[in-house]
């Protein structure tokens, strides 16, 4: 394992590129249950001060290896990512596995039945470590709101490592897995991978199935990719992507070659747009900085910068705070404690109804009551044209903003949150200033089209990672890889190796 | 002291109001699989098999539509003569309630599939048929919810009850809704108008093959909505009488309805937008929940879906498909049968058509196919408070029982008999006859025993016959029908008996 270098087998171990282990599980120069030991024995370690996990597979992971292995040994043929752990987000159903979605509702749930993703990372031979952390139901953006206890960012164990999908990114920057399944509503995956130095894809909506998936907003909602350098995350995108006959709003075209354009990595030519809207006031100067710096580096890359403006990205917020309480209030309406999870006052006198209220009053947290009850208003009768019907105009205004900027710039730009990680407890009272760390991610969920984060370095006053959006049209996920490599590979030349390097020892 | 009336007759009903009617009917499709799902949907499996994480509602799952649902209902809309949507969405209804996996209801609310058609039906009146053209507002595709069953307490409802199960096998089983626009001008026809509307609308499903509408299974539940208004005025606060279940019910809560708010109008009083419930028992309803304060339940387009779209191809392909309607089919075989409007018009107010050309088809003597529905089954329908096309019999099973006839096997005394125990469930034809020793007896041998007994037992009477006092024979052949009883063919009997003795007829 030439390119693992020496010192600490059970360290490197950890610390390589999915892509790295797989192939050396695949010539095997070490085995799937080896790599699967450490990574287990590296959350053992760690989680207990990070809490990435909110349950972990000893044994079924162990299995899964041992099964991959055995099939190297019999000369079957194994994919590009056969063998290597990977963190699944909470929100995701694996058959016989604990799904909380990070809330007590669903405490004890165990699902009869896989998600399309768990079952498309078992035909990769992927082995699954554990369930991650998540503010409940996906509703946050630093993880503070599960009901487990909020996740720490391994840069500063006192920073939130981003939300929802906080337990993923957390994961991966602590090296307890290679790989993460995040879900992304409106910035679930890229605000977690900015603040941990990690990087996280948002595919197209339609393009990864949503079968298993527990809904947030149906409308917003993607699972996608999460890993520590650019092409581990396209192999993993290629590993879940394609058409799911049992998720309606998935798209059957075929799914763009995302692992090609990572191994291409190459802007010459390609028009880059600084989206003017997604800049300046607001945003951290040392995110400012490093942003632009990248983009600089994008240029002399020879990629043609040009400044597009999208003038309704301003009420993309507002829209997104009608449109996703509205689906949510329907969606998180079964958990009334009738056929699962948590049940509450059920005494034998009490009524249905009272059961009903008593369970959900006990098994929700403060955030998701909210948005629950800012649902219920909003598609209420008399308020339904004036709250939902007019976000829905703000989408549809949205999309043509994206339309006519893809007709000036192949890609658009911006960076991925307005700050790097914030403390834990700074924000958590103040449901606006919370809300706002997804201003730059939301008007991608609202349109539907593809975006990633990767890390661009440190900001220079707090010495914490900052990540650069890339956002490419519906189906041309492969664009962002295809910067997003190249990037990544200038950055790598500059500081001789990937970011998440730099993070402190644990 | 002063008396108040609960309902006024009938008559002075109409006399002073004019009833309008609404009817909303939903019908369970007759898909094999569920509308969102592919469990099964066949009747009476145990509790809680046909089921799957979708149907279920489990965290995660996902709807996807039946392609058959969509046919059927489109196919519905076209022998309604609606216009089909090119572009339609599905809406979640929300509201909690423990039969509702999802604790709320994929259907359809602004964007129905189908939309403006019409219906004509035939009511008979004393001056002939008249023909009523009920208006079509929709048709859209639902979700059933499951079944709740209630144990303890009086009534049978959720409050009081000591605990409840819940079946979800009926979850998820596509429903079509048919809503007419408000029915006016029918007077005191309105209850038959109603009826003759959900008569005809269940002729046709099945006439399509959507639904084979086993009323009595609850596949066809219709909603009566009724108001009254003086002549003149505007139209009157409407009541909604849910679950109403079967075409006699809809008849009588129609009746009912309109002499109950006849007498609140008359003292009056105002009448309540409210839902009420029918009792099959008293034929009268009792008030439900009111709808003063109208039911929020938030509709929005469901976003787990994409929208259905069909092209002209495919409807045109589908209404190639339709078959000759029951009004169509009805005029064809009165001139085929070639029998008077009046006992036509039987045929059609008993609901009888179809079964006896089915009978027919299956190989029925026209003319026994006619008596049969006519007379013991529809007496049986009767009886029971049933349709007669809920009467368990098939026209294969007619045909087995005339077959019977014919060879002597039966009479035809015998034979209603044998039509009693394929209705009590005691199995098919033969087995009846088999179970309950119903065959003629026929073997000469044991009548001529029997014979031989009454005579033995009767000499005078054998004394007068061999006389020539041939009519004394009755008294015989009473005799041996009762021994084998009612077993024998009588004609063969004194047959035999005169043989015996020597005399000719």
């Amino acid at each position: 394992m030439a390119a693992m270098g020496s010192g600490n087998m059970e360290n490197d171990l950890v610390r390589q590129e999915a892509s790295v282990l797989a192939a050396a599980i695949a010539s095997g120069e070490v085995s799937s249950e080896e790599v699967t030991r450490a990574h287990l024995d590296r959350i053992a370690a760690v989680d207990e001060r990070v809490h990435a996990f909110l349950h972990v597979l000893g044994d079924d992971a162990i299995a899964a290896a041992r099964a991959v292995d055995a099939k190297r040994t019999a000369g079957e043929h194994l994919g590009p990512l056969a063998g290597v752990p990977l963190a699944l987000k909470d929100v995701l159903a694996m058959k016989g596995v604990p799904t909380t979605c990070g809330s007590r509702i669903l405490e004890g749930w165990r699902p009869p039945y896989d998600a399309t993703v768990v079952e498309r990372l078992r035909a990769a031979d992927i082995v699954v470590l554990g369930k991650t952390n998540m503010d409940e139901f996906a509703m946050g953006s630093s993880t503070e709101h599960s009901a487990y206890g909020p996740t720490r960012n391994p840069w500063d164990l006192d920073r939130i490592p981003g939300g929802s999908g906080g337990g993923s990114s957390a994961a991966l920057a602590a090296f307890e897995a290679p790989l993460a399944i995040g879900t992304d509503t409106g910035g679930s995956i890229r605000q977690p991978a900015a603040v941990t130095g990690t990087v996280g894809v948002k595919p197209t909506y339609g393009g990864v199935s949503r079968f298993g998936l527990v809904a947030l907003a149906s409308s917003l909602d993607q699972a996608g990719p999460c890993a520590r350098s650019v092409m581990d995350t396209a192999l993993l995108h290629a590993a879940i992507a394609g058409h799911d006959p049992r998720d309606s709003t998935s798209i059957s075209a075929p799914v763009p070659d995302v692992v090609e354009a990572a191994r291409r990595g190459d802007v010459r030519g390609l028009r880059i747009g600084l989206v003017r809207e997604l800049s300046g006031e607001g945003y951290q100067a040392g995110v400012s900085q490093r942003f632009d710096e990248a983009v600089e580096l994008l240029t002399g890359l020879g990629a043609e910068v040009v400044e597009v403006s999208c003038p309704n990205f301003e009420y993309a917020l507002a829209a997104y705070y009608l449109i996703l309480p509205s689906e949510a209030s329907s969606n998180l309406a079964r958990f009334d404690g009738m056929r699962y999870g948590l049940r509450v006052g059920d005494d034998g006198d009490r009524s249905v109804e009272e059961v009903m209220a008593l369970t959900r009053e006990a098994g929700f947290g403060a955030e998701v009551k909210r948005r629950i009850m800012i649902g219920t208003y909003a598609l209420s009768s008399g308020y339904y044209d004036a709250y939902y019907g007019q976000a829905q105009k703000v989408r549809t205004l949205i999309t043509r903003d994206f339309a006519a900027a893809f007709e000036k710039a192949d890609v658009l730009v911006s960076p991925t949150a307005p700050t790097t990680a914030f403390r834990i407890g700074e924000k958590v009272d103040d449901p606006i200033a919370m809300y706002l760390n997804d201003i730059a991610t939301i008007p991608v969920n609202l349109a539907g089209n593809a975006a990633m984060s990767l890390p661009v370095g440190l900001a220079p006053e707090d010495g914490l990672p900052v990540g650069l959006q890339i956002m490419a049209p519906p189906m041309a996920d492969d664009r962002l890889y295809l910067v997003g490599s190249a990037l990544e590979a200038a950055l790598v030349d500059r500081w001789g190796h990937l970011l998440i390097e730099e993070a402190p020892e644990l | 002291m002063t008396t108040t009336h609960d309902t006024v007759p009938f008559a002075e009903a109409i006399a002073a109001f004019d009833p309008v009617l609404g009817l909303e009917t939903h019908v369970e499709l007759g898909t094999n699989s569920k509308m969102f799902c592919s469990c099964p949907t066949a009747f009476g499996a145990d509790a809680n098999t046909q089921v799957c994480p979708v149907c279920l509602g489990l965290p995660g799952s996902m709807p996807v539509v039946n392609r058959a649902a969509v046919e059927s209902t489109i196919r519905m809309g076209l022998a309604l003569n609606c216009s089909i949507a090119s572009w339609c969405r599905f809406a979640r209804k929300n509201y909690f309630y423990p039969d509702m996996p999802k604790d709320y209801q994929v259907s359809q609310y602004d964007e129905p599939l189908c939309f403006d058609g019409w219906l004509d039906v035939t009511v008979e009146t004393d001056d002939g048929p008249q023909v009523f053209r009920v208006e079509i507002e929709r048709v859209h595709m639902e979700e059933d919810t499951g079944k709740l069953t209630h144990a303890g307490g009086a009534t049978g409802r959720i409050h009081g009850a000591d605990y409840s199960l819940v079946d979800y096998n009926r979850a998820g089983i596509p429903l079509i809704e048919i809503v007419t626009k408000p029915i006016t001008g029918t007077g005191a026809l309105a209850p038959l108008v109603a009826r003759a509307y959900v008569t005809e609308l269940r002729d046709l499903m099945r006439a399509l093959g959507v639904s084979d509408v086993r009323m009595e299974e609850g596949s066809l539940r219709c909603d009566v909505n009724v108001s009254l208004s003086r002549p003149g005025e505007p139209w009157g606060t409407r009541s909604e009488t849910k679950n109403v279940n079967s075409l006699r019910s809809v008849e009588r809560a129609v009746h009912s309805e309109i002499e109950r708010q006849a007498a609140v109008l008359s003292s009056g009083g105002r009448v309540i937008q409210e839902t009420r419930h029918f009792h099959e028992d008293t034929g009268r309803s009792t008030s439900g929940r009111s709808k003063e304060q109208a039911e929020d339940y938030r509709y929005f387009p469901e976003p787990d879906l994409v929208p259905v779209a069909p092209t002209t191809e495919w409807i045109e392909e589908l209404r190639g498909t339709l078959p000759e309607l029951p009004s169509v089919k009805r005029a064809r075989l009165r001139a085929e049968w070639g029998i008077s409007d009046h006992e036509f018009q039987t045929l059609v107010n008993s609901g009888a058509v179809e079964l006896v050309e089915a009978s027919i088809a299956a190989g029925v003597d026209a003319a026994a196919a006619r008596k049969w529905w006519t007379g013991e089954l529809a007496r049986v329908a009767n009886d029971r408070g049933i349709d007669l096309a809920d009467v368990p019999v098939t026209p294969v099973q007619i045909r087995r029982v005339e077959e019977l006839v014919a060879d002597g096997s039966l009479t035809d005394k015998l034979a209603r008999q044998v039509f009693e125990g394929v209705i009590n469930g005691e199995g098919d034809v033969d087995d009846v006859v088999a179970g309950r020793g119903l065959a003629v007896v026929s073997d000469d041998s044991a009548l001529l025993a029997a014979i031989d007994t009454a005579l033995a037992e009767q000499p005078d009477v054998a004394e007068k016959i061999r006389g020539g006092k041939v009519q004394a024979a009755g008294a015989i052949v009473g005799a041996v029908m009762k021994a084998t009883r009612g077993q024998a063919d009588a004609a063969k009997v004194r047959a035999l008996l005169l043989e015996r003795l020597g005399v000719a007829e």
